[in-house]
């Protein structure tokens, strides 16, 4: 770039007055704006606490640490009526968090396999991915998310004639109820040689690629690191006398007492969000296979590469480079889209927020934890995704 | 939701203008735009409901009308906002609505921090519980370990909490911003109790598709006074919104009914004519910056407190709720006004 500035011929000085000059003129326009958004949001700013102090509210992050007095339905960390707000925030911030995760990796497979599932030469393959893209991504995500919610309402038994499944899983309209598994004396050992194996594996993994540049020589990765995660802690689990049991759902007065709960708040948001966004990443899948040169392949095929690998090792990589930014804005989505929660009473950042605003009407306050936190959601998600981007990028030598 | 961060923000930013209006003269406002904006509930059948051709009735209802009577001598002139629970309070502090007419309770928190002035108790309420009559309680300390459908954002919320906490019972909340998707979820079994005011439960009995499988349980755990809302810092409206609703007891204690208001007018009694604005060099209205015709035109247009009770949720309507605590004073309620004089 250094060159190309020493070759501009100096314009600047050669136009007589100073108004003509375009860089003056520049910085001249530069400086209105900022200085009219300063004064707007000066103005906004000073309204604001002018008019709260007027209307008699009282505003500021102090209510954060005063008693909530509500409860919570779905929490995975201890939530009581005499949490602070703060904590409350916190959980629906975990739920937030919770569903995005799951909804984003549900998403991606989904996605994978329908966008691949379109390219597929069989005919009822690519015509019943067809048919899934064309739905769920022509209907809004709230009549989705409804569309499971009501759904798995209605057609469920009640929690008294909950439907009973192998391994004492239950279902009804209040959720999958599973058996919790109870940690005994010992089982900290599995534990510990599950966290063993996947050192082992990551170390093993890269023996095995030093190895193979070195001698060429290929090691059976996948099936030492799976021998390796599921071997270890089960045989340490044997040995140690089996140390886990389980706390079994049984039916009480009410609802079903004991286990863990899926509550269908949460399984209908997750599966609506999963399924609507995999639809849009199918189409991105779709596209990024399709944007590899059709080249690559007879080139690699020339080569005598078998197309297994030819898909793996040439087409997916140079993919991935055309996927990956769509896909970042996918996953921005359905994090925002995971708001639609208030529809059906899961119990994410916006709905315990909501609740918040309105038992203590600190509205301001409350909206501007809302922005902040999606918009660290999105930041965050966003540069995890340019730097895996960076990573997948062609390297240029 | 979007109309809650909408007028959160709105409030925010515009709130120059809004609150400008909001701490002026809200009656100047009213009379220049020509309508009462009233905000009520979404639907509850009773206290505020549209029917089929999208015309607002019901208790709440009736205060709007009443003020629209009182303010223009037209009960017609009224703009309705329905507001979900969460919604209600900006719509107030941003000036979206005139008052706020929608069952809601009466407590410091909102009295003071939120900015608000409640006063006149239009409906005595309690919260209770209704659940399936299969599941055979009798009492609500038999709850442990139910279900319990709320909407949130309310003070029912927070009772709830404390009840079952005090009562060392285990719960799961079932929340919704919506009370219709609170009654869907509680028709479809999603939860085995729903509690609200009781005055609520028996509406929205009649809203389910079997309500003859559902009994409310007689435990009252809270008080609720139900009172309109306006915005503080406007002395005149506080006082017009107060005083419509102990216009309207005053007219039952007198025995002035839609029927008879033109009649009663004639009255030799002095208070009843004072009331009426009938008495010569009379300033009962102009004081409150209405004219004297005030009291007449809200019995006028929806008749006086009985009357507004029985038609909506009394023993005219298909509700049936008993008069109760909100009996007039004298026949042993609470219902009490100051003397019009």
């Amino acid at each position: 770039m250094a060159i190309g500035v020493t070759n501009v011929p100096e314009r600047s000085k050669s136009s007589g007055s100073i108004i003509n000059d375009p860089q003056v003129r520049g910085i001249f326009y530069q400086a209105i704006t900022i200085i009219i958004l300063a004064a707007l949001i000066y103005w906004i700013v000073d309204n604001t606490v002018d008019n709260l102090r007027r209307a008699n509210i009282a505003s500021g992050y102090d209510f954060l640490r005063s008693r909530a007095g509500f409860d919570v339905g779905q929490s995975l960390i201890s939530f009581t009526s005499d949490s602070t707000y703060g904590r409350a925030l916190l959980v629906g911030f975990i739920n937030t968090l919770l569903v995005a995760i799951t909804g984003i990796i549900t998403a991606t497979i989904i996605g994978f396999l329908v966008g691949i599932g379109r390219l597929s030469h069989n005919w009822i393959i690519a015509k019943l991915s067809l048919a899934y893209v064309e739905v769920f991504r022509n209907i809004p995500p709230l009549l989705v998310i409804f569309f499971w919610y009501s759904g798995v309402l209605s057609i469920l038994p009640q929690a008294r004639d909950a439907l009973a499944l192998p391994f004492d899983i239950f279902l009804s309209n209040r959720g999958v109820a599973f058996p919790r598994p109870v940690a005994g004396e010992g089982a900290e050992y599995t534990l510990l040689a599950f966290i063993i194996a996947i050192a082992a594996s990551v170390f093993f993994t890269r023996y095995a690629r030093q190895r193979q540049l070195a001698t060429g020589e290929r090691l059976p990765v996948l099936w030492t690191v799976l021998g390796l995660i599921i071997g270890l802690p089960l045989i340490t689990f044997l040995v140690t006398g089996a140390p886990i049991g389980f706390d079994v759902p049984v039916a009480g007065k009410f609802n079903l007492t004991g286990g863990s709960v899926v509550g269908p708040e949460f399984m209908s948001l997750f599966l609506a969000l999963s399924f609507y966004t995999a639809a849009f990443i199918a189409e991105i899948v779709r596209a990024g296979i399709r944007g590899v040169s059709k080249g690559q392949t007879e080139a690699a095929h020339a080569l005598g590469i078998r197309p297994s690998l030819t898909t793996r090792l040439v087409v997916v990589p140079q993919a991935m480079r055309i996927i990956i930014p769509p896909l970042t804005s996918q996953y921005l989505n359905l994090t925002k889209n995971s708001s639609l929660a208030v529809a059906i009473g899961y119990a994410d950042l916006v709905a315990v927020g909501g609740t918040i605003l309105n038992q203590t009407g600190q509205s301001i306050e409350v909206v501007s934890i809302w922005l902040i936190v999606y918009l660290s959601l999105s930041l965050a998600t966003s540069l995890f995704m340019n730097w895996y981007n960076a990573r997948m990028a062609l390297v240029e030598r | 939701m979007a109309r809650t961060i909408l007028t959160a923000l709105v409030s925010a930013a515009v709130m120059g203008v809004g609150s400008y209006a909001a701490s002026a003269a809200t009656l100047d406002d009213v009379k220049a735009k020509g309508f009462v904006q009233c905000g009520v509930n979404t639907g509850l059948a009773g206290f505020a409901a549209p029917n089929a051709s999208g015309d607002w009735s019901g208790f709440d209802v009736d205060y709007c009308k009443a003020i629209a009577a009182a303010v223009f001598g037209d009960a017609t002139k009224v703009k309705y906002t329905p507001l979900s629970a969460k919604e209600r309070f900006p719509a107030l502090q941003s000036g979206e609505v005139d008052v706020l007419a929608r069952n809601t309770t009466w407590s410091i928190n909102r009295d003071t921090a939120l900015g608000f002035n409640f006063r006149p108790v239009n409906y005595y309420d309690g919260q209770g519980f209704m659940v399936r009559k299969e599941l055979d309680v009798k009492s609500a300390l038999e709850l442990s370990g139910a279900a319990v459908c709320v909407q949130t954002g309310t003070t029912t919320e927070l009772n709830l909490a404390d009840y079952f906490k005090a009562n060392n019972l285990q719960y799961n909340p079932v929340v919704f911003e919506k009370l219709e998707e609170v009654n869907a979820a509680y028709d479809a079994g999603r939860c085995d109790v729903y509690t609200t005011d009781q005055s609520g439960l028996y509406s929205l009995r009649l809203t389910l598709s079997k309500p003859d499988d559902h009994i409310v349980l007689p435990e009252i755990i809270s008080k609720e006074p139900l009172a309109p809302a306006v915005r503080q810092g406007d002395d005149q409206w506080f006082d017009i919104v107060s005083w419509v609703h102990y216009a309207l007891v005053q007219a039952e204690e007198f025995g002035v009914t839609q029927a008879n208001v033109e009649e009663m007018k004639k009255s030799a009694n002095p208070d009843v004519q004072r009331f009426l604005g009938v008495e010569a060099d009379s300033k009962i209205g102009t004081d409150l910056g209405l004219t004297n015709e005030w009291a007449v035109n809200i019995v006028k247009a929806v008749g006086n407190y009985g009357e507004v009770f029985d038609r909506n949720i009394g023993a005219g309507s298909p509700l049936k709720i008993e008069r109760g605590l909100n009996a007039l004073w004298n026949k042993g309620g609470l219902q009490y006004a100051p003397p019009v004089r």
